[in-house]
């Protein structure tokens, strides 16, 4: 397939949802299929038969707002979901019903209104086709301009002028670490090496982070353009997307987006008719939190135990089988055709100074709208919490707001008014992490809290350096005698000692940042860690 | 002299081994492709024994003791037969947050099973789970593969007690 191909197909499918008059968008994300979403649709299509085909019944991604699951979206045919008549919590028995109003008044009894600020809030980039195309099909991708970036990108520009845009838009990593990602990119542009290798880093290890699922179950085209570019842009032939193997919708509809790229020709020995040869494997992990360390994610890769190993050298010097190999985050790839699409000025002026673009966030704990959004960076986290995710249910308050998982930490009520960018956070000794945001309200106990992360880094520390090994052990045990009312103020001296040293000594990221709930909780909410010793302070 | 490739014995004449040959064929036995043939084996027989390992150490020219670290080094892999049923808790934060320790105390003293543990009559297998990325519909359990959103113990314990 060439350009002119790609043009004409999604010609031809945009005309031809448009003889369409309406269409129904049921959401087949993980999420809503574990609510019921299949039979539903099944209930749907054949409430929907017959008639002059006046609407279509279809599957899409992540509409965003998961604890109203299952989600329906009666709209026209490209219509965004903000224009949409939504429908939540929708039972098989309700199919009739909604069959029988498209075209006229609503079912109201079961309506959603998309006038909440949880919707118009929301600014797409990473999801803006999460819940309108149908992952399982690349036409609807093309018709949304999918795979345009990249046939400009093959024909209009040289590898260097791609580096040069993707830097100039100040994309930073969004896997957490946030680094620059034009950087990375021409660092291993910049090796001489004949072999070099394009990583997708889908390893999603934070308990309560969902995002990059829902990127790869909802739009998966989308991180294969961005690869598929990365590569074309880095001089590396080979890719591969190391995912968990407990997602095992997101593994299938990415089998299914490889298959059809590759039959289409966007992936394969001659990309869109060129000389540009790529190909994309997937790679399953298979349960351990430290795979997401790049270092361990490449040994496992290599087939063996995901253990990490020093850093320099760094993988964009010596990767996967000793090549230069670039390793972004799902994310970060979902982020790269829309710059190319629409130029780096544009994505640059969203956000704040030093973090630009927008970050999907996945809310959850104690919050009205648990759930997926999408926001402009440096929004308030006063404003996520309280307006989009319509603030604590039960009347009760926000106590804190835990972010980046285990290697973050916590933002209590008072400084909520934080924006969210980067360097924001690290003044307030948590991280951005890769999204994950765990609302707490006054009932949670914060030593509590810690404890169940420390619990977490113990039984997922790879066993390789001693301070993680042993450490994280140490302090656990440290933090259940207090947790438990039988510890001393000489015991939280030295879980305070021992968390400097684990961060100081550990050989990875897991290690270095295993103490910092500790330290975060200890920081805002040291009362009622001293409350629990023995004998009070 | 070409060097000749001899593959070792199959453990058994069992026709799930087929699926295991197939995802090494596929892989051209590359050693790299460790991983996913463990996924393969434990996905045709639901465990990895020994015989098993030695035979894929065998067939991918690697040492027992390498399959035998990776094996042990992911929490998917199994080393024991589930029992029938597998019922597996997300401990992940949400979930924790919402009362996934309830849960799982409640399975625990219903059914008379250790978290990582199975009945004694090989019916129920207790696991816990890191995250299921249902944390919108906290606190979840998967049962035999489906996700139950927003469960209760006496709804879990309702939906264990209707197994087979």
């Amino acid at each position: 397939m060439n350009a002119d191909d790609l043009a004409e197909m999604a010609r031809h499918c945009r005309d031809e949802a448009a003889t369409v008059p309406h269409e129904v968008r049921v959401c087949m994300a993980a999420s809503c299929q574990s609510s019921g979403a299949l039979p539903l649709k099944e209930a749907l299509k054949e409430a929907c038969a017959g008639g002059d085909r006046a609407c279509a019944v279809k599957g899409v991604g992540c509409m965003g707002l998961c604890s109203a699951g299952p989600l329906v979206a009666v709209t026209q045919p490209g219509q965004q979901l903000t224009d949409a008549v939504l429908y939540r919590d929708v039972q098989p028995a309700d199919a009739a019903e909604i069959a029988a109003s498209i075209g006229s008044a609503p079912v109201e009894r079961l309506r959603c209104p998309t006038g909440l600020p949880f919707f118009v809030r929301q600014q797409r980039i990473v999801l803006e086709n999460s819940g309108v195309i149908d992952p399982e099909s690349l036409r609807e991708y093309v018709a949304a301009d999918g795979y345009s970036a990249l046939l400009k990108v093959l024909g209009e520009m040289s590898p260097g002028d791609v580096v040069q845009q993707i830097t100039a838009s100040g994309l930073r990593g969004r896997g957490g670490g946030g680094y620059p990602t034009g950087l990375k990119w021409s660092t291993v542009a910049k090796s001489q090496d004949t072999q070099k290798y394009v990583v997708c880093n889908a390893d999603e290890g934070d308990p309560g982070a969902f995002m990059d699922r829902a990127v790869l179950e909802s739009d998966p085209h989308r991180v294969l353009e961005g690869m598929a570019i990365a590569g074309y842009a880095v001089g590396a032939n080979k890719g591969y997307i190391y995912v968990r193997a407990e997602y095992p919708l997101a593994v299938d509809r990415l089998e299914s987006a490889i298959r059809q790229a590759k039959r289409e020709g966007l992936l394969g020995a001659r990309v869109a008719e060129t000389t540009f040869a790529f190909d994309i494997e997937i790679r399953l992990g298979a349960g351990a939190f430290v795979c997401g360390e790049e270092t361990a994610l490449m040994a496992s890769i290599e087939g063996g135990r995901g253990q990490p190993r020093p850093r320099p050298p760094y993988p964009a010097e010596l990767g996967l089988w000793g090549h230069p190999t670039l390793i972004n985050n799902v994310e970060t790839f979902a982020n790269v055709a829309p710059i190319i699409r629409k130029g780096s000025a544009w994505f640059a002026g969203i956000g704040t100074p030093r973090s630009k673009g927008t970050k999907v966030f996945a809310l959850a704990g104690s919050i009205a709208n648990t759930g997926l959004i999408e926001v402009p960076m440096g929004t308030t986290l006063r404003d996520i919490i309280e307006t989009i995710g319509g603030g604590i249910p039960g009347g009760k308050a926000v106590k804190a707001v835990q972010t980046g998982g285990p290697s973050g930490g916590c933002v209590p009520a008072p400084h909520l008014d934080v924006p969210v960018d980067y360097d924001s956070l690290n003044s307030l000794g948590t991280i951005m992490g890769s999204g994950g945001m765990i609302v707490m309200d006054e009932t949670s106990d914060m030593v509590d809290v810690a404890r169940f992360f420390m619990e977490f880094c113990m039984t997922e520390s790879c066993g390789k350096c001693v301070p993680c090994r042993a450490g994280t052990q140490q302090m656990h045990g440290l933090l259940d005698r207090i947790a438990r009312g039988e510890g001393s103020g000489r015991d939280l001296a030295l879980l305070e000692e021992l968390c400097e040293v684990v961060q100081a000594t550990s050989l990875c990221g897991l290690g270095q940042t295993a103490p910092n709930p500790v330290l975060s909780t200890l920081r805002f909410f040291r009362d009622e860690y001293e409350r629990k010793l023995v004998g009070g302070r | 002299m070409p060097e000749v490739l001899v593959r070792p014995a199959q453990p058994s004449d069992d026709k799930r081994w087929k699926l295991v040959n197939g995802t090494m064929r596929r892989n051209g036995y590359a050693r790299h492709a460790l991983i996913e043939t463990l996924h393969s084996v434990q996905g045709a027989f639901g465990y990895l024994d020994v015989p098993a390992l030695r035979y894929v150490a065998a067939s991918l020219d690697l040492p027992l003791s390498k399959v035998y670290g990776v094996a042990t080094f992911y929490h998917l892999f199994m080393l024991e037969p589930k029992g029938r049923h597998a019922c597996v808790v997300c401990t992940g934060t949400a979930c924790y947050i919402k009362g996934a320790s309830g849960l799982l105390d409640a399975v625990q003293r219903h059914c008379d099973v250790a978290t990582g543990g199975t009945t004694e009559d090989g019916r129920l297998s207790l696991l816990t789970a890191r995250c299921v990325g249902a944390c919108g519909l906290a606190p979840a359990v998967v049962v035999d593969g489906n996700v139950l959103g927003k469960q209760t113990p006496a709804s879990l314990l309702g939906k264990v007690g209707e197994l087979p």
